[in-house]
């Protein structure tokens, strides 16, 4: 196949575009945010969904990874290059492919686009965005209810209105379980323009020690891969948890480490959605429209792995209830 | 590139004078035996790992040279090229601004919300927009210079440090209330009104951004002021010798807050090619970054207006190519060897050529001082 679309591009001369070029149709394409496919975290959520899609729908999907700093002409091409090349639907990862897919779906008109965290109306784009203020509640009941020191600790990947929620929906469960605990709050950057804050585990990890220090013995850490330097550090002191995000980070082999450290984890379950979407496409009935994936859909959970948190399911499934019937509403915004 | 040898042997024959001519040699031989040096080792790099360079180079030259990416890699070098002439200001001076990356993001910021909040007509907006990033990025940059000048600090210590709360003052700006507004996960400063965008040149095969003509005027101030004025020929002395400059009456400290500010003012251009042909907000999606790349395009363009010019095309080229490459089965992250490998290719390239010139220099001028004190000795024989 690489041939063909060698011998196409070598035929087309000089001064032509490269989209008069276009290649057969070649299944799902999904294009990473800054910190790529092995993050343990977010990414790695969506490449599960593909993973799942290979397994069960006999495609091949085709994964590709921001670098660090892109611009959205950067994005837009990365998608763009899909579309001509055939992928089919094509699926980009992370809030900031926002602008791009917009773009790209406008181009391709007979592509299906995805796009997570982000909403972009237009017929062939399905927007899959998720509840992420409501399972970090969850987080915050589990972690007030957990906590010895009567300090936790949230750390933010950048301090956007996207990582936001997380910080919210943390201290807010925090506060209605047990309002002496104290939440101390860092980001690692504050705005970074290249999704640093995304792939950074080192400064992470100094982040959970200065936390430590001043007493939290439960960190949740929402910034993607850079979680995973949080993580590390609350693995090395006695009776401190980290709570994990995005994907059940229990489970992730790359964590396994450092599992017994994990209490839980506030998953998003990006995979169920870029699934839906891909099965979808091959079904020949593409979605479209915002996918809205909350508590009440399985779409955003508390992970229950490594069983640490097996003495406080009651609670934790009594502030679930309530926020899925309306009793307890949780706020976005710190 | 390899077009390079050609212009400079029918140029040999035009300069007469041999000494002009090994000059001229000289700064040829450097790119093209940097270049040459940096293709072999990606080959090398390349064939190790298993993937088949003499293909990729066929498939990029192929696909870098469609009408499509050509338009991509233009737009991508306007950006690059400003923030390398930025850079090259200081370098110039023997300053290392390496705070171009937080001057050019609170420029963009502050420019961005002025255009959009006043939202005057596009006539009277643009100029104002781009002068606010002048001056605020000049500003963050004039801090830096002054403690240089009046306090001795590194201004390599100072403008990394600059970079840090300048991300931290744009994070923290760039909130709901303050600066900006919300729109889904994306924050930021109120959208530029249509008229305020810069204008585009269509080719048909996409359009390219219309401030290209600001980094062609950026070049040739560039080129003007630091190699035709009084004050350009003060800071290239102050950059071989402060002691040499301050004895022949430089003001040192001056042009070293001078060369820091200027440095600043052009790093304020950086966010514009976005800003107006782009994006038309400031927000958190906003690309940083691109005061680093500015260093790597200064040093491979040899601060030179047309030199960098070529390097920030250059990077475009290898941008835009080495993401189709990633479709063709190769890693993605070969573009980032190249990129680093051509770097320093020609960093040494011309530090060798450097000094075997000197070299030769300095073996012809002690074989003509050799044969005129022969000269000398033979016409005082003869005199006797």
């Amino acid at each position: 196949m690489a041939a063909t679309v060698a011998l196409a591009l070598s035929a087309a001369a000089c001064g032509e575009s490269s989209t008069e070029s276009e290649g057969a149709e070649k299944g799902p394409a999904v294009a990473f945010d800054v910190g790529g496919r092995d993050d343990q975290s977010f990414n790695e959520s969506a490449a599960r969904g593909g993973d799942k899609a290979e397994e069960e729908l006999g495609v091949e999907v085709f994964y590709q990874t921001a670098r660090e700093g892109e611009t959205d002409a950067d994005r837009e091409q990365r998608l763009t290059q899909m579309a001509e090349a055939g992928y089919d639907p094509v699926i980009g990862v992370g809030f900031l492919y926002g602008t791009a897919v917009e773009r790209a779906a406008e181009q391709f008109p007979d592509t299906t686009f995805g796009i997570v965290d982000s909403v972009v109306e237009a017929d062939n784009v399905y927007s899959m965005v998720f509840a992420e203020h409501e399972a970090s509640y969850l987080a915050g009941v589990a972690a007030a209810l957990k906590t010895q020191t009567n300090v936790v600790g949230f750390i933010g990947g950048e301090n956007n209105p996207l990582i936001q929620k997380f910080q919210a929906g943390f201290e807010q469960g925090v506060a209605d379980t047990s309002p002496d605990v104290e939440v101390l709050v860092e980001y690692l950057y504050e705005n970074s323009g290249t999704g640093a804050g995304f792939a950074d585990p080192a400064k992470a990890k100094e982040k959970a020690d200065g936390m430590i220090v001043r007493d939290a013995d439960i960190i949740y850490t929402a910034a993607g891969a850079s979680g995973n330097g949080s993580i590390e550090e609350v693995a090395k002191h006695e009776g401190v948890w980290a709570i994990g995000v995005d994907s059940d980070q229990y489970q992730q082999e790359g964590l396994a480490e450092w599992q017994d450290h994990i209490l839980t984890s506030a998953v998003k379950a990006v995979d169920v959605a870029v699934f839906d979407l891909i099965q979808s496409v091959e079904s020949g009935e593409p979605l479209s429209g915002v996918g809205e994936y909350g508590l009440a859909e399985e779409g955003v959970y508390l992970a229950t792995s490594g069983g640490f948190i097996d003495d406080i399911q009651a609670e934790i499934d009594a502030a679930r209830e309530g926020i899925i019937n309306g009793d307890i509403e949780v706020s976005q915004t710190p | 590139m390899t077009e390079m040898p050609a212009t400079v042997s029918s140029l040999t024959s035009l300069v007469r004078d041999p000494h002009r001519r090994e000059r001229l040699l000289l700064g040829a031989a450097a790119p093209a035996l940097a270049l040459v040096t940096a293709f072999v080792l990606i080959a090398v790099v390349m064939a190790v790992t298993d993937q088949n360079p003499v293909r990729a180079f066929g498939l990029m030259l192929d696909y870098g040279t469609k009408a499509d990416s050509q338009v991509w890699i233009i737009n991508k070098a306007i950006a690059y090229y400003l923030s390398a002439v930025a850079v090259a200001i200081g370098f110039r001076m023997n300053l290392f601004n390496i705070g171009v990356d937080g001057q050019y993001q609170v420029g963009a910021l502050i420019a961005a919300w002025v255009g959009g909040s006043l939202a005057f007509t596009g006539l009277v907006n643009i100029p104002l927009m781009i002068l606010v990033a002048m001056v605020v990025s000049g500003f963050w940059a004039g801090i830096a210079g002054y403690l240089k000048a009046t306090r001795g600090v590194s201004e390599v210590i100072s403008t990394i440090m600059l970079n840090a709360i300048a991300g931290s003052l744009v994070g923290y700006l760039l909130k709901e209330g303050r600066l900006a507004e919300l729109s889904g996960n994306i924050v930021h400063t109120p959208d530029l009104p249509d008229s305020s965008m810069f204008f585009t040149i269509d080719t048909g095969n996409g359009e390219i951004w219309g401030t290209v003509v600001i980094a062609v005027l950026a070049g040739v101030a560039y080129w003007f002021l630091l190699g035709r004025t009084r004050f350009g020929y003060d800071l290239r002395a102050v950059g071989h010798s402060d002691t040499a400059a301050l004895a022949s009456g430089v003001n040192v400290k001056t042009m070293v807050t001078g060369a820091m500010l200027l440095s600043g003012v052009a790093a304020g251009l950086v966010g514009m090619p976005i800003l107006l042909n782009d994006s038309g907000n400031f927000g958190n999606n906003f690309p940083g970054g691109m005061g680093f790349t500015g260093i790597a395009i200064a040093l491979l363009g040899r601060n030179h207006a047309v030199g960098m010019a070529f390097a920030a095309l250059l990077w475009g080229f290898l941008e835009r190519t080495g993401n189709h490459l990633d479709f063709e089965g190769y890693s993605r992250e070969i573009v980032g060897v190249m990129q680093g490998t051509i770097v320093l290719s020609v960093v040494i390239a011309y530090e060798l050529v450097r000094r075997w010139g000197l070299r030769r220099q300095q073996s012809r001028v002690g074989a003509e001082l050799a044969a005129g004190r022969a000269k000398t000795n033979d016409a005082a024989e003869v005199g006797q």
